[in-house]
């Protein structure tokens, strides 16, 4: 755990911010969206809540984060960058033919990269899966995973909130985006899910609802999960899908949407005033 | 070549073999959806119950934690019957193991018409050629009990996703079983000179009669049993069927993407015929008895004979 310092980590995360832009670039098709709600939690994780080692990213003892709606990975790359487990310099390659770096997060290719996702609904169960495999092991290694809520629709969700209670997996975190939007508009008019936080409640987890852009309560909640207990923890965090940058905050055609030149330098441009340069 | 007629029930063999691989290896986990007496993953919940893992009636979510484990080190065993672990949690053994070659071991049991009280929903055709589609994955499907414990062998030995075929009716001991040393490479189990039979599980046995269906006929069958679908080590294959008229591929699967077809792929270039004994694209249904479906579906030693025939007539 590293110290904890609210301004360097909104600053992280507008740094994050900045590497989702870079990455996506100008009239190229992006997940903007969800990689921008998910930044602050992912700053929080890299920089202030996990145990990981940029230059032993296979270190059993660390700690795992799983982005299991795998389309905001960006967020993820640009936070692995910013620890040093590959030069930020490479954000641009991303989707390029032959890039180490994805559309969609692919282990045997990133450094630091823990899993296999993007095909929604599988990350949940393989962080139940490593949370077991550390028990086996001794090792008290947590394990977070950002899931999204409209990927909370997959069945297998639900099959891994059963399984994570029945083995008072206490260990795992799941971390709900709760965006408000899913690809094709707004989750309440295209397809509810429900009331993320009395379901995982029902499926036995405890539940924390959060302002997932508020750093101080982000902090708070992950700090929670470390308290002694027999239940996995979701956290269910409010947010807004293209958060930190004005043209796309709420819009659902910015899920994976394209930026002319014109919105990219804005887009860096209010990144760089939120950074305080 | 006389086949002993000593048998065994493949699953308590893959039982076996595996709990003497979870003694023998710590790594080794096993993970089951509520069919570990059927599947006999049972016996490692019983000598080491941290080490299994019971995931209840939820093959998808089983698949990708045994991922999850296997990133961190554990090799686990994940079963189900050969349609849920193959069918039902397809997309997860492609995106969670097969795509980050986590070194998963998939067991498929009661395989084929296996299962046969309990008709089509139960009985698994199309698991071989799901599983073969998949880069990374390699497909296994025993010929005898001897192979069953090979076959759980080399999965060990194998650092990557494997499927396991588990057949739920007992199977003789064959005259000679591929080891877990070739990788369980094709291997002759009866020799002959005008037509060769390719097999794979049950129908090894099947090849073996057949061949004594013809022995007074003047037809010599060439007996090869081949319990790597994939790899299929095609070169070595090849090498075996020269000098046959033709090639008898026999499977208890649809003749769609299994033994068949990937025999054919790599004798696309040779002038030898070919014919297939296998499933006509079409589902199963309950009987009292294997056999009986066998029967009914063409899966049989006159049919494999048949097919023989026309070829050494050719």
């Amino acid at each position: 755990m590293q110290k904890r310092d609210t301004d360097y980590l909104n600053k992280e995360a507008a740094a994050i911010r900045q590497g989702i832009v870079e990455a996506i670039g100008v009239d190229k098709k992006g997940h903007l969206g969800g990689s921008m709600s998910s930044a602050d939690i992912v700053a929080a994780l890299y920089f202030y809540k996990m145990r990981h080692w940029p230059q032993e990213p296979e270190n059993p003892a660390r700690d795992r984060f799983i982005f299991s709606k795998g389309h905001s990975v960006l967020a993820q790359y640009a936070a692995l960058a910013r620890c040093g487990y590959f030069a930020w310099e490479s954000l641009p390659t991303v989707k390029q033919l032959g890039s180490f770096l994805q559309g969609h997060p692919e282990k045997d290719r990133t450094p630091g990269i823990e899993a296999n996702t993007g095909s929604l609904g599988q990350g949940l169960s393989l962080g139940l899966g490593m949370v077991l495999g550390g028990r086996l092991d001794s090792l008290d290694y947590k394990v977070y995973v950002i899931v999204g809520d409209a990927e909370l629709a997959e069945g297998q969700i639900w099959e891994a909130a059963t399984a994570a209670a029945f083995y008072k997996a206490s260990n795992l975190v799941a971390i709900v985006d709760h965006n408000k939007l899913q690809a094709s508009g707004v989750i309440k008019d295209m397809y509810d899910v429900g009331n993320p936080a009395e379901k995982f409640a029902a499926f036995g987890w405890r539940v924390l609802e959060i302002d997932g852009h508020n750093m101080d309560e982000i902090l708070d909640a992950l700090d929670a999960a470390d308290e002694p207990n027999e239940q996995p923890l979701a956290i269910v965090a409010h947010t807004v899908k293209g958060k930190g940058v004005s043209f796309a905050e709420g819009v659902p055609s910015f899920h994976n949407g394209a930026m002319d030149q014109g919105q990219y330098d804005s887009a860096l441009q209010e990144i760089a005033e939120r950074r305080g340069e | 070549m006389t086949l002993t007629q000593q048998k065994a029930c493949p699953r308590e063999t893959y039982g076996r073999a595996l709990l003497a691989a979870a003694r023998q290896d710590q790594r080794v986990v096993a993970l089951d959806a509520d069919l570990s007496g059927s599947t006999m993953s049972c016996l490692v919940r019983q000598e080491f119950p941290e080490r299994f893992f019971e995931m209840g009636i939820a093959e998808q979510n089983m698949v990708a934690v045994g991922a999850g484990l296997s990133l961190t080190g554990k090799i686990p065993f994940v079963h189900s019957f050969s349609m849920f672990v193959t069918g039902r949690a397809f997309e997860q053994v492609r995106q969670s193991v097969a795509l980050p070659k986590a070194n998963v071991k998939l067991v498929g049991s009661s395989y084929g018409f296996s299962d046969f009280g309990d008709g089509a929903t139960h009985q698994s055709l199309e698991d071989a050629a799901i599983m073969r589609s998949i880069p990374n994955m390699t497909v296994l499907i025993p010929g005898d009990p001897k192979e069953v414990e090979a076959a759980v062998a080399l999965a060990l030995a194998i650092e990557g996703p494997v499927y396991i075929r588990i057949s739920r009716s007992e199977m003789a001991f064959l005259p000679v079983s591929s080891t877990a040393d070739s990788a369980l490479a094709p291997v002759v189990v009866a020799d002959g000179t005008d037509v060769a039979v390719v097999a794979n599980g049950i129908m090894v046995e099947r090849a073996l009669q057949a061949k004594a269906l013809l022995a007074n006929e003047g037809v010599s069958l060439k007996v090869i049993n081949v319990p790597s679908l994939k790899p299929l080590h095609g070169a070595a294959l090849l090498e075996l069927v020269q000098g046959c008229r033709g090639v008898v591929t026999a499977e208890e699967h649809t003749v769609m993407g299994g033994l068949g077809s990937a025999v054919l792929e790599v004798m696309a270039a040779q002038p030898l015929p070919l014919e297939m004994v296998g499933v006509q694209d079409c589902f199963g249904q309950s009987a009292w008895s294997h056999e009986e479906l066998l029967q009914h579906y063409g899966l049989t030693s006159e049919a494999i004979a048949e097919k023989a025939r026309l070829l050494a007539r050719r």
